[in-house]
């Protein structure tokens, strides 16, 4: 039942948030619901309610590491597209060694 | 340039790719829960910032556009790569925002709870939309 619930709520904030950055324009504007915390708000809400605060502050803290790493992340995948013209299916999926060695680096080096 | 919506962008998506992205997200949400259950809150919160997401929205741009210069009967591999480009450096700005949303949950959570998500959602907003607009500006500046 949780995990249900867990897959509804995060199915429905990404769709809400992919609708919105399919409309808005310009692309780069659109591009910032990439990164939206769609994921986030429906994983700490059910987190909040069966945890509670504190434990919602540590997931916090680690998803500001995520986070630094996903804005590197979109800097390499938009390298990979612009100057090896790669298809954005191999450039985003490539990428995400960048995005695993990074948050997980960091999250060892900062947090332990 | 100034930011509008475009209803009819809705059009070019199939129904079946907005299931796609519910899909995705779904299991990407209960993969956080269960690494979070399974290696502790410092490991899975890494992972509400994971972008599997993205990586489903520029592959879906690259495709419309490069659909839509076909059907004007030119080769659109080149159009398509520079709107995915587009996309993920729009992601990188709002990948900032998202940092500031985790710093906001970070801090206040523990006590304020709730309001801390609005709070947290608040400076999303403001620092990505700043952090676009200081962008654009130095773009522009540039050339």
């Amino acid at each position: 039942m949780d995990y249900a619930l867990r897959f509804l709520a995060g199915g429905l904030m990404v769709t809400a948030f992919a609708i919105l950055g399919d409309v808005l324009r310009p692309k780069s504007f659109a591009g910032l619901f990439g990164a939206a915390p769609s994921v986030a708000v429906a994983t700490l809400s059910l987190a909040l309610f069966k945890q509670g605060g504190i434990y919602v502050s540590v997931e916090g803290r680690s998803m500001m590491i995520g986070a630094l790493a996903l804005a590197i992340y979109s800097v390499v995948v938009c390298q990979l597209l612009m100057r090896l013209r790669a298809s954005a299916i191999m450039a985003t999926v490539s990428a995400l060694a960048v995005w695993f060695a990074l948050s997980l680096g960091f999250k060892q080096l900062l947090i332990g | 340039m100034i930011v509008h919506a475009r209803i009819s962008a809705l059009n070019e998506s199939r129904w079946y790719e907005y299931g796609a992205r519910f899909a995705l997200g779904g299991m990407t949400t209960l993969i956080a829960g269960v690494i979070s259950d399974r290696f502790g809150p410092e490991t899975g919160g890494l992972f509400l910032a994971f972008p599997a997401i993205f990586c489903a929205s520029a592959t879906l741009i690259e495709t419309h556009e490069r659909k839509r210069k076909k059907e004007h009967g030119v080769d659109g591999y080149r159009r398509g790569t520079d709107a995915a480009a587009l996309d993920a450096s729009g992601a990188a700005l709002g990948g900032i925002g998202l940092a500031g949303f985790g710093l906001i949950v970070w801090l206040l959570a523990p006590d304020h709870s709730l309001m801390s998500f609005v709070i947290a959602s608040v400076t999303w907003v403001v620092i990505s939309i700043a952090s676009w607009r200081l962008h654009q500006k130095f773009r522009h500046s540039g050339k």
